[in-house]
């Protein structure tokens, strides 16, 4: 057992460190920069410029072909570009969802010319893809959506509503999927599209969150004409087109949430209870060392799952647990942060960590939500690892338009 | 990134495996939760055959001279197996004691015999109801001779010899040492305990003069069993994972079976939720035990920090596993005649081992503490 890289991996990392270095500032080297909070006005067009740098040097989409700007890597090569990156104060954030989710789904169902036209652009940063998915009456089952695309000779005519779309605001295109046969069951009905958030008819709105900021937003479709040559997959195919994006997901690795156990520590050391440091304090280092050995199982099973992408295996199972864990301790570690500063712990700044508890706390609450709930999560593990039966559904196999609601 | 066993690791827990399906059903389990033998002669004897109480023993001791990995893969089938054996007892502690601590004669003498599954070795720590510490154990050695109680003593009455937490009469810590002493010896009584597991057995020992040498420096033992407890944490965690993965395979089959209300159990989120959790202790208590094997392997500075958390994270998961194991089957959990009891028996067991996890979660801050200041 060892976490070394291999001799080609070990080459790889030298290579991409070497690249970084000639074109990004390491975060050691600039420590309150790499802990400044930018606003997404100013944070956007940096972050397309590192992306254009980025996709000329080919370490955009590693993975990707090199017919559509990517290198023919493997994923473990993109898991140690990733791994680099993070040491570098490099604006990122805002084409994960585009290059990881819908690019892949409009490759596999879209034509060569096609591809021409938008893979490129959507890889240099300079257009940005979102995903139309939820709706008010469908999130965690997504395949309730009302959307409703009616053909109208070489077009579509979509009406209905999207919400928690992220980035919207700022995206040049979209993957929508839409109700196109209500008679049948709701799985069945499905079509997918992509669209140019800038037709007619298509209207953002920005959703303001508990935490006060806009990342996602409410999407509203009013007679948009989409035409037929934009479909993605066959006409009823939505939802197997849908699951192509929903396995493209991407890997979790290394990711890490917040303060964590060892910022506790510091501030169990600097705080103090009624009784005297707060370090001292049983109950404390109990959860202290809870959340160690939570952190560190999440590190370690992202290891065994990189070592299987290293040995070119298919990671298990165990790879599924990650946002199980961690977004509950980013909420409660957050929660415990503030109250080792006692009352205090409600201010937002001027208290230790300049508010980074009292954002992860509420932060925490979103995290639990987004990209699958907490109960989804539970679901997936019980029925795909466990092999437990699927939930009961009790409207397989009625048509979309007789069901109650 | 290497993270994982070797496939020569892998094929020999698969060959333990084999051989315990076969030699070590749970039918193996009850009779001796049931009866009086101190333990599975039969399947003590193929381990000892297939050289496992060796693994880890030098070769010039007549041991198989391979590493703590191989006793990481054949803790995890003991602890899936619910193995009736003195394993732990003997080869994660007594042998490891010895190994560290013991003179080159003590080695010559002792190894060699608990390699080749002659000799039965046990430590003795526990005096009652209260964390043994250098502020409680009472039990004295002095010129050669040691007297007072250990209960419970795991295996105390297999055991042909124990390593024994004793008192020497120094300041704080270094009032302790640790005594080898020969359990067949005069001044040696040993009575049977009645204990929740009596799948594994324990037993109470009187130490009345006994004659007794000390194993590593006077004044060491209470290091010297930090030491050797860091190691067997990592090994009861391997056999604490196996335990966990065989209670959540239980419960998993028996929530594909059962129908309630018209539908498998299975099928309700009440059942799935619960055992997706235990899954994600397992698999969390998992990784960190590979981190401990590695710095179990390696000799590794981090092992202090990798044993407790492999040991607090196994804990927690077989603890879990064993509850939500009975919990899902019901009324028919609780019987008699359900093989559910034995992991809800043993987690506590291995929980109590060698400290609680309120214990090794104070030894984890603790060093973590140390490492910070450093």
């Amino acid at each position: 057992m060892d976490f070394n890289d291999t001799p080609e991996e070990a080459a790889f990392r030298k290579e991409v460190r070497a690249w970084l270095d000639a074109n990004a500032k390491r975060k050691s080297d600039d420590r309150k920069a790499s802990r400044a909070r930018m606003e997404e006005v100013d944070a956007l067009p940096r972050a397309r410029a590192w992306q254009a740098k980025k996709a000329e040097a080919g370490y955009a989409r590693i993975t990707w072909p090199r017919e559509y700007g990517g290198m023919g890597g493997t994923p473990i090569q993109q898991v140690i570009y990733n791994q680099e990156e993070e040491d570098y104060l490099v604006p990122t954030g805002f084409f994960e969802i585009g290059l990881g989710m819908c690019i892949p789904t409009v490759m596999a169902y879209a034509k060569p010319e096609v591809l021409q036209r938008y893979v490129k652009p959507a890889l240099h940063g300079k257009e940005i893809w979102c995903q139309l998915f939820s709706e008010p009456a469908a999130g965690s089952d997504v395949a309730g959506i009302r959307t409703r695309a009616e053909r109208d000779g070489e077009d579509w005519i979509v009406n209905g509503q999207k919400v928690w779309t992220s980035g919207a605001h700022y995206c040049d295109y979209g993957i929508v999927i839409t109700r196109t046969d209500p008679t049948v069951p709701k799985h069945q009905g499905l079509t997918m599209f992509y669209l140019d958030m800038k037709s007619p008819g298509v209207e953002v709105r920005p959703i303001k969150q508990i935490s006060g900021t806009a990342n996602f937003n409410e999407v509203f479709f009013t007679n948009v004409r989409i035409p037929d040559s934009q479909r993605l997959g066959k006409v009823g195919d939505g939802w197997k087109v849908a699951l192509t994006t929903l396995m493209n997901e991407r890997l979790a690795v290394g990711t890490r949430q917040g303060m964590d156990f060892d910022e506790l520590l510091e501030l169990a050391r600097e705080t103090e209870l009624e009784d005297g440091p707060a370090i001292r304090n049983g109950a404390v280092r109990a959860k202290i060392a809870d959340w160690y050995v939570q952190s560190q199982g999440l590190k370690y099973t992202t290891f065994r799952t990189l070592t299987a992408l290293s040995k070119g295996q298919t990671p298990g199972p165990e790879s599924s647990i990650g946002k199980i864990v961690a977004a509950p301790k980013m909420q409660s570690t957050g929660a415990f942060g503030m109250e080792l500063m006692g009352q205090a712990g409600i201010l937002d700044r001027d208290v230790p960590g300049a508010g980074a508890y009292q954002a992860q706390w509420i932060g925490g609450a979103g995290y639990r939500i987004a990209g699958g709930t907490d109960e989804i999560l539970r679901n997936i593990v019980a029925e795909r690892v466990l092999g437990l039966p699927a939930d009961v559904r009790v409207d397989k196999d009625i048509p979309f338009n007789k069901l109650g609601k | 990134m290497n993270f994982d066993f070797s496939d020569d690791q892998k094929m020999l827990q698969e060959q333990v495996r084999r051989f315990l399906a076969d030699k070590c059903p749970p039918k193996t389990v009850r009779r001796v939760l049931e009866g009086n033998e101190p333990y599975a002669e039969e399947v003590w004897r193929g381990l000892v055959e297939m050289g496992l109480t060796g693994a880890a023993i030098p070769e010039e001791f007549g041991g198989l001279g391979l590493g703590a990995l191989e006793l990481c893969v054949v803790a995890e089938e003991l602890g899936r197996a619910c193995a009736p054996v003195p394993f732990s007892s003997s080869v994660y502690l007594a042998s490891e004691a010895i190994r560290k601590a013991g003179s080159a004669a003590q080695k010559q003498k002792y190894l060699p015999q608990l390699a080749a599954g002659e000799a039965i070795g046990t430590i003795a720590v526990s005096e009652g109801p209260t964390a043994a510490s250098p502020r409680t154990v009472r039990a004295k050695f002095s010129k050669g001779a040691l007297s007072g109680a250990k209960n419970p003593v795991p295996d105390g009455e297999a055991a042909s010899f124990a390593v024994v937490l004793v008192n020497t009469g120094g300041e704080g810590e270094r009032a302790l040492s640790l005594a080898l002493v020969d359990l067949k010896a005069k001044g040696v009584s040993r009575r049977p305990v009645n204990t929740i597991d009596p799948a594994r057995k324990h037993a109470e020992i009187v130490f009345d003069g006994a004659p007794a040498e000390l194993l590593g420096a006077e004044g060491d033992g209470w290091s010297i069993l930090q030491d050797v407890y860091d190691g067997a944490a990592v090994l009861f965690a391997f056999e604490q994972i196996g335990g966990s993965e065989a209670a959540l395979d239980m419960a998993r089959d028996y929530a594909l079976q059962r129908y309630a209300f018209g539908r498998q159990i299975g099928s309700y989120q009440a059942i799935k939720h619960k055992l997706a959790d235990v899954y994600v202790k397992k698999e969390l208590a998992r990784s960190n035990a590979y981190y401990g094997a590695m710095m179990l392997a390696d000799g590794g500075a981090d092992l202090p920090i990798a044993a407790a958390a492999s040991r607090i994270a196994a804990t927690e998961a077989y603890d879990f596993a064993a509850a939500e194991c009975i919990q899902t089957h019901g009324g028919i959990g609780f019987t008699w005649e359900a093989d559910t009891q034995f992991h809800y028996r043993r987690s506590r067991v291995l929980a109590l081992a060698i400290g609680g996890p309120g214990v090794w979660k104070e030894k984890l801050v603790r060093r973590l503490e140390q490492q910070n200041a450093a």
